[in-house]
């Protein structure tokens, strides 16, 4: 029998602001406009809403920020922050909301300015006192350590990891909205500088501004909008804070987050037509590939490198361009579920997969800290 | 006041876990919790032990043997160096820096715990350990 929560909750409006590089906005200025978006797409106003899920690094009391810039009346609110996956953290908040009668339109948004605002990744103030002495590069020398691990556990070798950033290219290459869309080879990704060994500079994600959204309701409303998408899974996993504490450095809690999904949805990796994997770093890439199923571990390596996940492979993955080519406004998870909903709506042009009925978003947080996966269907799925 | 057994529970009194490691090492021990009731070691210290939940497990010396688990060098204009998860012989794994060329840091190398002072404050850092020394 079907779970219950299998098909419950719809995304019926995304908006995504495409604002890249916008100096003179604010964090919250991506947010609203990304909001604003996404319930005009849902043809739905700020009135409608009821229900607020909100996370970004600009601020301890998002909620309350963007509440009052939008004038929203809320019954509930949710500002789980869990790194980049706080999004689809929402996703499985809004199921129980929603479910639950806590509220009717759930709103999601984010919004970064952090490109702008001094170019480099911002991080939440959190310290760690057992990693500060050793000055480690955040975040990128806790995911080095994972590769690192990775390579001599199973012999990935850094010419794999450059694929994965080559292959994200192609895809940015159809997207007239991704940052990066010049030609990229896996000898320009080994030429770049290493920053934390094995990682290159090209084999870590974009630094841009930039805003997203999402509106859901509950099914039996969804059947009023234009483009219903359902949320047909959701699971979430939280493995650790500093990464020497997590349990095994070449294997994520995707691979739990990801069994909640398929459990709930009743659907395995061999039924996805679409993947969304938050690439803060080609690692994640690899290892998401290995947790969530689609290839066995060890083999990631291997599988991403004979262009399984390349436009014109067998396995369509990060079609927007991903964190490493499109966006990565430093919080990138919701940006997973907007692409993964606008190809079941069928509306990505150069880049659609054609005929795609379910889609997988998985997104990432802190060092591989926290997990969680969406799978989204058509209305065909339901 | 604030250590009346009426009010607060004895079991958690004194300085807190994170205190007492920082304690040790400016003592030159390191310090890490051996609980009582399942026997698992770890570190960084917490207030119970993270395996099975008992409150408050006691500390032991470590043995001060390790090796790598993983390692990465981080390349900055002003030279290069190591940051390295190392497994301690008792189990857990820490954050740390293996000392000398960074270049010659190798998964699974031997290694010997060291206390050093930086910036006034005593900081955990590991020596690979000479041929046939700890493993």
């Amino acid at each position: 029998m079907a779970d219950a929560n299998r098909g419950r909750i719809a995304i019926v409006g995304t908006g995504i602001t495409n604002r890249w590089e916008a100096p003179g906005r604010t964090a919250f200025d991506q947010a609203q406009e990304a909001a604003l978006l996404a319930l005009e797409d849902a043809g739905l106003t700020t009135r409608d809403v009821d229900g607020l899920f909100c996370s970004l690094s600009a601020s301890g009391t998002p909620v309350l920020n963007v509440a009052e810039r939008l004038g929203l009346t809320l019954r509930h609110a949710d500002g789980t922050m869990v790194g980049g996956s706080s999004f689809v953290f929402h996703l499985r908040s809004a199921l129980g909301a929603l479910s639950a009668g806590l509220c009717d339109v759930a709103l999601v948004t984010y919004g970064s300015n952090q490109r702008s605002a001094g170019g480099k990744l911002v991080a939440m103030p959190d310290p760690q006192p057992y990693e500060l002495p050793y000055r480690p590069l955040y975040p990128i020398s806790s995911y080095a350590l994972a590769a690192a691990r990775h390579m001599h556990e199973h012999g990935t070798t850094r010419e794999q990891l450059a694929s994965i950033a080559v292959a994200a290219r192609d895809w940015a290459r159809m997207n007239p909205a991704a940052m990066e869309r010049g030609p990229l080879g896996i000898d320009d990704v080994l030429a770049s500088r290493v920053v934390s060994d094995p990682l290159t500079k090209l084999d870590c994600c974009l630094v841009t501004d930039g805003g997203g959204a999402l509106v859901l309701t509950r099914a039996d409303r969804a059947k009023d909008h234009a483009a219903p998408v359902y949320l047909l899974g959701v699971g979430s996993a939280v493995s650790h804070r500093q990464i020497a504490a997590m349990p095994d450095l070449t294997t994520t809690a995707a691979a739990q987050s990801g069994r909640e999904a398929y459990r709930m949805a009743g659907l395995g990796p061999g039924e996805i037509d679409h993947v969304m994997l938050y690439d803060a770093f080609t690692i994640c890439t690899l290892m998401f590939l290995e947790d969530l199923g689609f290839c066995t571990k060890g083999e990631g390596g291997a599988f991403a490198a004979s262009g399984a996940i390349a436009p014109g492979g067998s396995l369509p993955v990060n079609t927007n361009g991903g964190g490493l080519s499109c966006n990565h406004p430093g919080m990138y998870g919701i940006f997973t579920v907007i692409e993964a909903a606008e190809q079941l709506r069928g509306r990505c042009g150069a880049r659609q997969v054609p005929g795609a009925e379910v889609a997988l978003a998985h997104a990432n947080g802190g060092v591989l800290s926290s997990q969680a996966t969406a799978i989204l269907g058509a209305p065909s799925t339901i | 006041m604030t250590d009346d057994p009426q009010i607060t529970d004895p079991r958690f009194d004194g300085p807190g876990p994170d205190a007492t490691w920082h304690a040790g090492l400016a003592r030159g021990i390191v310090a890490i919790q051996r609980c009582g009731g399942c026997g698992a070691h770890q570190a960084p210290p917490s207030l119970l032990c993270r395996a099975c939940g008992a409150p408050a497990p006691g500390f032991v010396d470590a043995s001060g043997k390790a090796t790598v688990y993983s390692a990465t060098t981080i390349r900055r204009r002003d030279g290069a160096y190591n940051v390295s998860i190392v497994e301690l012989a008792e189990g857990p794994r820490l954050m740390s820096r293996v000392e000398g060329d960074p270049e010659a840091v190798r998964i699974g190398m031997a290694l010997t715990a060291r206390i050093v002072e930086e910036d006034g404050i005593p900081v955990l850092v590991f020596d690979p350990a000479p041929a046939g020394g700890a493993a």
